[in-house]
């Protein structure tokens, strides 16, 4: 074990909410018809926000895409006002004006998710220039899918970052697809996204972002050397989305990548791959997790319960936006 | 206390006192720190506040667009200044997708954005279709932005100032031509609040419902015909594209029944449009003859001085329209000898390059 066993325990707990949240919005999608707004699922992606999450302090500031839900639960976002969210209603975290592609929780440092690809990076790095601006050790880190690394804006806010040295993170999952692109129609075969940015001067570290312990250890280390005032860090983590770019189904079936590749992936499952691993280092045994595992869905099941009492947003009531609507 | 200054010269003073007042405000902006200082806009501020707060930035408007966003998130009140307008649409991603939706997209729980944006607008001597675009009114259409473009040096000062400490991203746009403008400015913390339009005339006859330098062109037409035939026109210089002053507005034409807009932009969807339409359905029963807009012909600015002759309007221009709707014959050349200098600089002290 290379993570302590708190830690570990941490980890493996932020990955089975996501899990299980994503799973839960899944199947209730289609049933209840009551999520109605576009859902970019995280499952088979755990692994990231889950590390990204335990390895940022709650000061730190987090922005984050369209598939935001592991980045907001991995960084201690309300797990209750983010399903009320996905529900349109009042005590969601942007109030039932969001939806799930707008995600916030200021309270723990998740200053939003925007669905613009790429929208949210010269954000990120904005806020990295006021921590700067501000003298404080915050780190701004600026979630980014592999497709954002070929929008202009990427490179506009790399370029500054590295000039003027800001405390910033970029944490590039790079799952292999845009919508239904492949990365290798949308980007040279055999150039690594990574060793691209390094050579834009900005130190940059690839690995495995199925594996929580190895993706923590690498965040952990870039957090510690960017609070010192080392520059910004881009960090590309290789993984998969089991389900369909936007919506609760498989999508396997329809030709643009095929069965084999997913199930390749899926025997990398993140969750199962790290219970596995704490099991056969003692940290954990078979009915601890599963006491966990209830726990969690009971969790996440009350959220819904709850989104589904509270009450819709009333359109006129928009006493906040007076000035802005005319 | 007042000092006479030039808008440029106004401009810096309010950016000075933004920074003086508030250590979270700053200034970017291609050539911010650059010896010509922005026609003169930001001269000597990186030497008074230091380099941290204002500083020179890479070609990359889209990405400092956001990045003014992401740290105007942080309680930072940054200050963007683009020498053309033209060069911002770079940056419509981050303006409209971000800036102007924040507030509303995570329903008050995102904070707002207090950015302010400097576009200045060219015209004339060569500027041609990629220096001289005035797209006040693709931004006024975008709600959650607010547009503001002043005409007199005073207005400058007041109205930037207050735009900086406006909690909303802010479009504030300038005419080159209007940097040159002279008047006593107020020293200190002087803020006009936005969305206020300002009466620079008043008069029964007809009201000239203007903006930013059409709004000088406009003076000189309605002085001559004050002079020459005893004709009185409400002058309203909007300041504040969005929000409007409808009630300043709505007010004249009801005294005075007769409606003349001039834009600095282009004549179909034009903010002239917007205002003519407001008004007939408020206060139809008012107009005693047909609403005019005077905006430019719906095509590419040309760059040949030959070219821009017909394309832009002058005051002989505005004074033939109020002649027209009031049914007044007037002779209106001593009105185009006024100028008495080439069409395509806006006086001697312009000598170009841009």
């Amino acid at each position: 074990m290379t993570v302590d066993k708190k830690t570990a325990l941490e980890l493996y707990s932020k990955m089975l909410l996501i899990r299980f949240c994503e799973e839960s919005i899944a199947a209730r999608y289609h049933s209840e018809k009551k999520m109605r707004c576009p859902t970019h699922l995280s499952t088979g992606q755990e692994a990231v926000p889950a590390a990204a999450g335990q390895a940022l302090r709650s000061d730190d500031f987090v922005v984050s895409t369209h598939r935001s839900h592991g980045h907001y639960l991995g960084k201690g976002g309300d797990l209750n006002r983010m399903i009320a969210e996905i529900h349109g209603k009042k005590s969601g975290c942007s109030r039932g004006w969001g939806g799930s592609m707008h995600l916030i929780d200021r309270s723990v440092g998740f200053v939003g998710s925007t669905a613009i690809v790429a929208g949210t990076i010269p954000v990120g790095v904005g806020l990295g220039l006021s921590i700067k601006l501000k003298k404080t050790d915050q780190v701004s880190c600026v979630f980014l899918g592999d497709a954002a690394t070929e929008e202009g804006v990427f490179y506009e806010s790399v370029n500054f970052a590295v000039v003027k040295q800001l405390p910033v993170l970029f944490i590039c999952e790079n799952n292999l697809y845009s919508v239904y692109s492949h990365l290798k129609v949308r980007q040279p075969e055999g150039r690594s996204i990574a060793s691209m940015v390094q050579g834009m001067g900005c130190s940059a570290v690839s690995g495995n972002g199925n594996d929580v312990a190895e993706s923590y250890e690498k965040i952990s280390t870039a957090v510690a050397s960017i609070r010192n005032g080392n520059g910004p860090v881009f960090l590309e983590f290789a993984t998969y989305r089991w389900r369909e770019h936007c919506g609760p189904d498989f999508d396997n079936h329809i030709g643009y990548r095929s069965e084999e590749e997913f199930k390749e992936w899926k025997k990398k499952d993140p969750v199962e791959a790290f219970e596995n691993k704490l099991l056969l280092d003692n940290v954990i045994d078979k009915s601890m997790i599963d006491e966990l595992k209830s726990m969690t869905q009971a969790l996440v099941d009350n959220a819904f319960e709850l989104a589904d009492r509270d009450e819709f947003p009333d359109f006129y009531d928009n006493s906040v936006f007076k000035e802005v609507i005319r | 206390m007042s000092h006479s200054m030039t808008f440029s010269q106004a401009i810096n003073d309010a950016l000075s006192t933004a920074m003086h007042i508030d250590k979270n405000v700053i200034c970017y902006g291609l050539g911010t720190p650059d010896p010509k200082g922005i026609f003169g806009t930001s001269l000597g501020l990186q030497e008074k506040f230091g380099p941290e707060r204002v500083f020179d930035m890479p070609c990359s408007e889209n990405g400092m667009t956001g990045i003014a966003i992401g740290a105007s998130l942080n309680g930072i009140r940054p200050v963007m200044t683009h020498q053309r307008l033209d060069f911002f649409l770079l940056a419509m991603d981050q303006l409209i997708n971000n800036a102007a939706n924040w507030k509303y997209m995570f329903g008050g729980n995102g904070g707002s954005v207090p950015i302010t944006i400097r576009l200045i607008i060219g015209r004339g001597w060569g500027q041609g279709p990629t220096h001289s675009q005035s797209l006040h009114s693709w931004f006024a259409h975008v709600p959650g932005l607010k547009v503001v473009s002043p005409t007199t040096a005073k207005d400058a000062k007041g109205l930037l100032l207050s735009s900086i400490f406006d909690d909303d991203p802010v479009l504030f746009l300038e005419h080159r031509w209007l940097h040159n403008h002279t008047e006593e400015v107020p020293e200190g913390d002087f803020r006009l609040p936005l969305g206020k339009a300002s009466l620079l005339r008043e008069g029964s006859d007809l009201s000239v419902v203007s903006m930013s330098y059409m709004t000088v062109e406009a003076i000189h037409a309605i002085d001559y015909l004050h002079k020459e035939c005893n004709v009185n026109c409400d002058l309203i210089d909007l300041r504040s594209i969005n929000p409007i002053d409808w009630k300043t507005i709505v007010d004249s034409v009801r005294k005075t029944g007769r409606l003349l807009v001039l834009d600095t932009g282009w004549e179909t969807l034009s903010v002239a449009g917007e205002i003519i339409a407001r008004c007939a359905t408020e206060c139809f029963d008012s107009f005693k003859c047909p609403p005019v807009r005077m905006a430019l012909q719906d095509c590419p600015t040309p760059t040949s001085c030959a070219l821009t002759k017909n394309y832009y309007k002058e005051a002989a221009d505005v004074g033939q329209a109020i002649a027209k709707m009031l049914n007044i014959e007037i002779s209106l050349e001593p009105l185009k000898q006024l100028r008495g200098i080439n069409h395509d600089v806006p006086g001697d002290w312009f000598k170009g390059p841009f």
